[in-house]
């Protein structure tokens, strides 16, 4: 037997090992400890603002820790900072590459972040003195796309690529400082644990991987998707993972049990998941889909509760806003939404 | 793994990395599912009240409310 054939057959030993492992803990559902729990009624969002001015497709938008201001990349090469409650642009900002498919904010509001299939992560500052916004740094080390960005800090930030890695910058001196590797095809997406200790990434080898940031390893791996996994996000607690593939369902994982513990899935719904986030509470999920629609879930009792229907393509990006008040949608139509 | 050049690993290389994170992961300390779904059913409900998506917003109160329109007196 080569060398190769062992490792395999070591790997998929050890595959059922920790398959077995989790079993033996798995003494209940979600569903049956929500059993008691009365399903949500009709969840019945409305748009409250449309944000127009971008020329082309959306990819992505963050909102800023405020509550108030998103920053949005489209495909007509610009970024654009809104206020989303008065729907000005706060800032128009000309990439030099309009093949954006991230964009980030940073916590304090004093940077934005985008990048695509220039490879690279450019870093923004809002503040700069003289009142124009220019690019602060470019990060350039990926060997593939730029999928998703995430800041901890005005001095760091972290990138997941089409190369597999994910990796944690020094935005100062514009060096990688910690590169993440285990995935095995193309990162997709990555979300930032509450107490920033800790991230996740989805990924196109059908897994999720929980990462320690400082530690610089690998935790957690988490399987059971069929196909590519788009979108990531950590439930509100930071000690469960949501994810949203392609398969057309999204999961939710328990990092102290290490295991699934619910499927969100509905025969009707046939079309990949691209986006997600949670309510505030994490009653809600809420999930795009290539069929132009948010479906509303009910998270613990895996029941569809509300459908968002506004946009007339595919809704490429989403997100709740820090205090929770309202849900923004992002879409090749070219348009953000604001619901509530 | 501080900065590492995939390009430089081979086939090889990655397997053992695939099998080395592996028996990382097997010694990992579970809990067992039904204290993790009772701490997520009391969080999620602990947080209802005041999550707006969930319970709604009166319309005075709610600061993306819809300028204009006409009052009819």
């Amino acid at each position: 037997m080569g060398e190769m054939e062992e490792l395999r057959k070591e790997m998929e030993n050890l595959k059922d090992q920790i398959t077995a492992a989790r079993k033996t803990f798995q003494d209940s559902t979600l569903q049956e400890a929500a059993a008691g729990v009365t399903v949500v009624g009709r969840v019945q969002l409305k748009t409250r603002k449309t944000l127009r001015g971008h020329l082309a497709k959306i990819y992505a938008m963050h909102w800023g820790t405020d509550s108030t201001l998103c920053v949005s990349a489209s495909q007509d090469g610009k970024l654009i900072v809104w206020d989303t409650i008065t729907t000005n642009k706060v800032n128009a900002i000309p990439l030099k590459s309009s093949w954006v498919m991230t964009c980030a904010y940073a916590p304090s509001g004093n940077l934005v972040a985008c990048g695509g299939l220039d490879n690279m992560c450019s870093i923004y500052n809002l503040k700069g003195k003289d009142g124009n916004v220019k690019v602060m740094r470019e990060l350039a080390a990926h060997t593939g796309y730029l999928s998703c960005c995430r800041f901890l800090s005005d001095t760091e930030i972290i990138t997941s690529s089409g190369d597999c890695t994910c990796v944690l910058w020094d935005i100062e001196t514009g060096t990688q400082k910690t590169v993440f590797a285990g995935h095995q095809g193309d990162a997709m997406s990555l979300g930032v644990s509450p107490d920033f200790k800790f991230f996740i990434s989805g990924a196109c080898d059908f897994t999720a991987k929980l990462w320690d940031i400082r530690e610089a390893e690998c935790r957690q791996t988490f399987g059971g998707h069929e196909s590519d996994i788009n979108a990531i996000g950590f439930f509100p607690n930071g000690n469960a993972v949501i994810t949203g593939s392609d398969d057309a369902t999204c999961k939710l994982y328990d990092l102290r049990a290490d295991q699934e513990l619910l499927t969100y899935q509905d025969s009707s719904i046939m079309c990949g998941v691209t986006s997600l986030a949670p309510s505030k509470s994490g009653r809600l999920l809420l999930a795009g889909h290539d069929d132009f629609n948010v479906n509303i879930w009910d998270m613990l009792k895996a029941e569809r509760v509300g459908v968002l229907a506004g946009h007339d393509n595919r809704v490429s990006c989403i997100g709740v806003s820090t205090d929770g008040m309202a849900c923004c949608t992002g879409s090749w139509d070219s348009f953000l939404k604001i619901w509530n | 793994m501080p900065v590492i050049n995939m390009d430089d690993l081979t086939d090889k290389d990655k397997a053992l990395m695939a099998v080395n994170q592996l028996k990382t992961e097997i010694k990992l300390e579970r809990w067992l599912t039904s204290k993790c779904c009772e701490e997520i059913k009391a969080y999620i409900q602990a947080g209802e009240e005041e999550d707006i998506l969930f319970k709604g917003i009166a319309e005075d109160k709610n600061p993306f409310k819809e300028k204009g329109g006409c009052v009819i007196f």
